[in-house]
């Protein structure tokens, strides 16, 4: 069923040496906490606190604003100093709570009890994911609750737990494998009761062999749980990519996983409903990697949500020389930020810093050499979408799948002549998508 | 402001592979073929060498100048183009005509279509067509008057008198041609008459496994042709399968140059793996057909130059159907 690998993809420089073998840092923040209300895919969360209450550790502090939305949690204790819009990692300016932290770090009444999750019906368990204000980690920030309540559960055949962190620099995932397994097998075992006919597949890429064996011993005994190691190549993780390799299953843009039979979610998301379910613990921290060639000491951070990135630099030794790039996210599909005093969110995973801009380089002419071609995982034709795009040729760039394009940024990756074409694809096909919304 | 950093679309991260670089693996490749020609042709074919350089150069330079566009940093296509049109000529052309080659190449059949990556033909090779239409005698006349003092090597591979006699007028695929039987030894080496480049099998292929190894070039055209030439010799050469006649044809008439060095060109030739198959196969017929049909004796370049016509046809019928999707069916 499971494939050895996708068509396409590349092998980028890893930069994972820099982190992959150091422990993970406990940090807890000196300043302000700011808890965006906007983490994740959907509508926005409300407030539901007032400019002066105070809050404790795992409170709910914004509530769900509509069936695609997400708690928002206090990572800390302290009171509410501000509601007002504040820059994220977009760019944008969205509306937040700023908590001045009291350092006292007061928890909810039954934070942290432990729960016989076996004990718990299908709805406890999605009621608990959704209290928790879980969504994606990887990046993608979909509410996970949704996630867990498909159409129809009897049709999930596979819950894919996706450890293949396929992002250069990044190793917060790794870190947490290597760290914290047992939290992360518990979740998987958690999902599998949601699913009754499904098979669980912890999928890791073949760049990280020690937790792939850690991952095998710990589940050797478990029938219904299987390690499959991944040939290491990016974008693996890539939900499309990923179902592909474990199930044989494909997936186009309009399709979900669950429309294959298949549940998706990263190994971070899997160790917070563990958290939740099992610990009673909602998500209020994540592991974040702060490396890069500019930073002093390259390491994983355990941080508060909320947390300002500045402060974690800080804890890295700041940086050694003025970095002319900071990149949040992978290398290959984070967003680049001209400051980095925003706070950590729950799909943040890292900070990486660059002395030189690899990407501020001049195209030149295409020179038909075809390699976006060869290494687009979707097998579509970079070149020609990017043409249709520049010649605002909608109805060439739809007939082309231009919309089926996932940014991977591989065609920009190997292109020769450097010219930007998952930007110029991307934009359009943002555009058409906006448009049609509109139009509806 | 220094406190602000570059922000730009991801990815952030970008291969460390540039056309110049990729232009300069080609130029290497071709060293072996290069120093191989004048070698055998003594060292007119290094003069021939630099006219078709220089006016290629100097003809992009005057060009960008005089139409006040922005002067190519030095990608080396216009290097490319030069020296693969002198490898495609006879060492006794007159440098005029090698020069008015290269002028044409870069002026009539690159920049005016629009420049790198615009033009629908090879340059070098559309060069060496004009250049067999307009001086048919001078581009066929393959007798080298005047060959370089011996060598020690000549002395010990075939001793000197054999250089100077082995490249006569006569080409050995004319002589596969006429049904005689060649030395398909010498024709792998190189020492017979011929293009200044297209003589020596062990040097094109030298050049071609750098190619490979970078990874400028895959096997998916080159052998394709190459097949399919020895196939269509089979089927129709007459011969049936006499292997110093299909081998004559493989290591003759500039195929392996052609194949390896001119086909693989990226702008002329098609994106898709499917479409190099089908265009190896393309190009591999009709050689055949001009070869061995045709009163032609050669027939590469101008399959060459054909071929990169039904190019953007093969383009359109062999786009790769996207990940997760079928192809979509024609609507009635």
């Amino acid at each position: 069923m499971g494939k050895s690998t996708f068509l396409g993809g590349i092998h980028p420089y890893e930069g994972k040496k820099l982190t992959m073998d150091k422990p993970t840092t406990v940090l807890l923040p000196k300043g302000d906490l700011v808890f965006p209300m906007s983490q994740h895919i959907g509508a926005p969360a409300k407030p539901i606190v007032a400019v002066g209450d105070h809050v404790l550790v795992g409170q709910k502090i914004g509530e769900a604003g509509g069936f695609i939305s997400s708690n928002i949690i206090s990572s800390v204790s302290g009171s509410v100093k501000a509601i007002e819009k504040r820059l994220v990692v977009s760019g944008k300016l969205e509306e937040s709570i700023v908590i001045e932290n009291d350092h006292e770090y007061k928890t909810v009444e039954g934070y942290g009890t432990k729960r016989d999750y076996t004990k718990m019906s299908k709805d406890e368990i999605r009621g608990a994911v959704k209290e928790a204000g879980i969504v994606g980690l990887g990046g993608a920030g979909f509410p996970t609750n949704v996630k867990l309540a498909p159409k129809d559960e009897n049709a999930i055949d596979f819950v894919v737990v996706n450890g293949a962190e396929c992002e250069p620099y990044l190793t917060s995932d790794y870190r947490m494998m290597m760290e914290e397994p047992e939290k992360i097998v518990g979740g998987l075992k958690i999902m599998l009761r949601l699913f009754d006919h499904a098979k669980g597949i912890i999928a890791i890429e073949d760049n990280k062999p020690e937790a792939i064996e850690k991952f095998k011993q710990l589940t050797s005994s478990e029938e219904r749980i299987e390690v499959q190691a991944l040939k290491t190549k990016y974008p693996q993780g890539g939900e499309r990519q990923l179902v592909y390799v474990t199930t044989g299953r494909k997936l186009n843009s309009k399709k979900l996983p669950a429309d294959v039979g298949c549940v998706v979610d990263n190994v971070a998301t899997v160790a917070a409903i563990y958290m939740a379910v099992a610990r009673s613990t909602p998500l209020t921290n994540r592991i974040v990697t702060i490396s890069g060639d500019a930073v002093t000491n390259p390491q994983n951070f355990n941080v508060p949500i909320g947390t300002d990135f500045g402060e974690i630099v800080e804890a890295a030794g700041g940086f050694k020389a003025q970095p002319e790039k900071i990149v949040f996210g992978g290398p290959m599909m984070g967003m680049a930020m001209y400051t980095y005093h925003i706070p950590v969110t729950k799909t943040t995973s890292s900070l990486v810093s660059f002395l030189q801009d690899e990407a501020a380089v001049e195209e030149s002419p295409c020179i038909r050499c075809g390699r976006c071609i060869e290494h687009c995982p979707l097998q579509l034709a970079p070149v020609q979408l990017a043409k249709a795009a520049a010649h605002n040729d909608e109805e060439g760039f739809v007939s082309m799948d231009g919309l089926e394009c996932c940014g991977c940024g591989c065609c920009s990756y190997v292109c020769p002549a450097k010219i930007g074409l998952t930007q110029k694809i991307m934009q359009t096909r943002n555009q058409i998508l906006a448009n049609r919304k509109k139009a509806k | 402001m220094n406190d602000l950093f570059h922000v730009s679309a991801a990815p952030h991260a970008r291969s460390p592979i540039t056309t110049r670089n990729i232009m300069q693996d080609v130029v290497i490749a071709l060293l072996p073929a290069s120093l191989f020609g004048i070698y055998n042709f003594g060292i007119r074919a290094l003069s021939v060498i630099l006219t078709t350089i220089l006016a290629c150069t100097v003809t992009e330079y005057v060009y960008c100048r005089l139409m006040k566009k922005q002067v190519n940093p030095a990608d080396y296509s216009d290097v490319v183009t030069g020296l693969l049109l002198a490898l495609n000529l006879p060492v006794s052309i007159p440098l005029w005509m090698a020069a008015l080659g290269g002028v044409f190449a870069i002026l009539i059949v690159k920049m005016l279509y629009g420049g790198l990556g615009q033009n629908f033909m090879n340059p070098a090779l559309a060069a060496r067509v004009f250049l067999l239409i307009s001086f048919p005698g001078q581009m066929t006349n393959f007798a080298v008057e005047k060959i370089s003092s011996p060598t020690a090597l000549d002395y010990i591979n075939n001793g000197a008198v054999a250089v100077v006699d082995s490249v006569s007028g006569v080409t050995p695929l004319a002589a596969v041609k006429a049904g005689e039987t060649v030395d398909l030894f010498r024709m792998f080496v190189g020492n017979h008459a011929g293009t200044i480049g297209e003589t020596s099998a062990l040097a094109l292929l030298l050049g071609a496994g750098y190619l490979l190894y970078r990874k400028v070039i895959s096997l998916r055209i080159p052998l394709t042709y190459i097949v399919s030439v020895v196939i269509f010799a089979l089927l129709f050469g007459g011969h049936g399968l006499d292997a110093n006649y299909l081998l004559g044809q493989v290591l003759g008439g500039g195929l392996i140059l052609g194949a390896f060095y001119m086909a693989t060109d990226y702008v002329t030739s098609p994106a898709s793996h499917k479409g190099q198959i089908i265009y190896g196969i393309f190009l591999g017929v009709l050689t055949g057909i001009f070869r061995i049909v045709g009163k032609s004796v050669e027939g590469v370049s101008y399959a060459i130059v054909i071929g990169n016509l039904v190019v953007p046809l093969i383009d359109k019928v062999t786009r790769p159907v996207s990940f997760g999707k079928e192809r979509a069916k024609v609507e009635k």
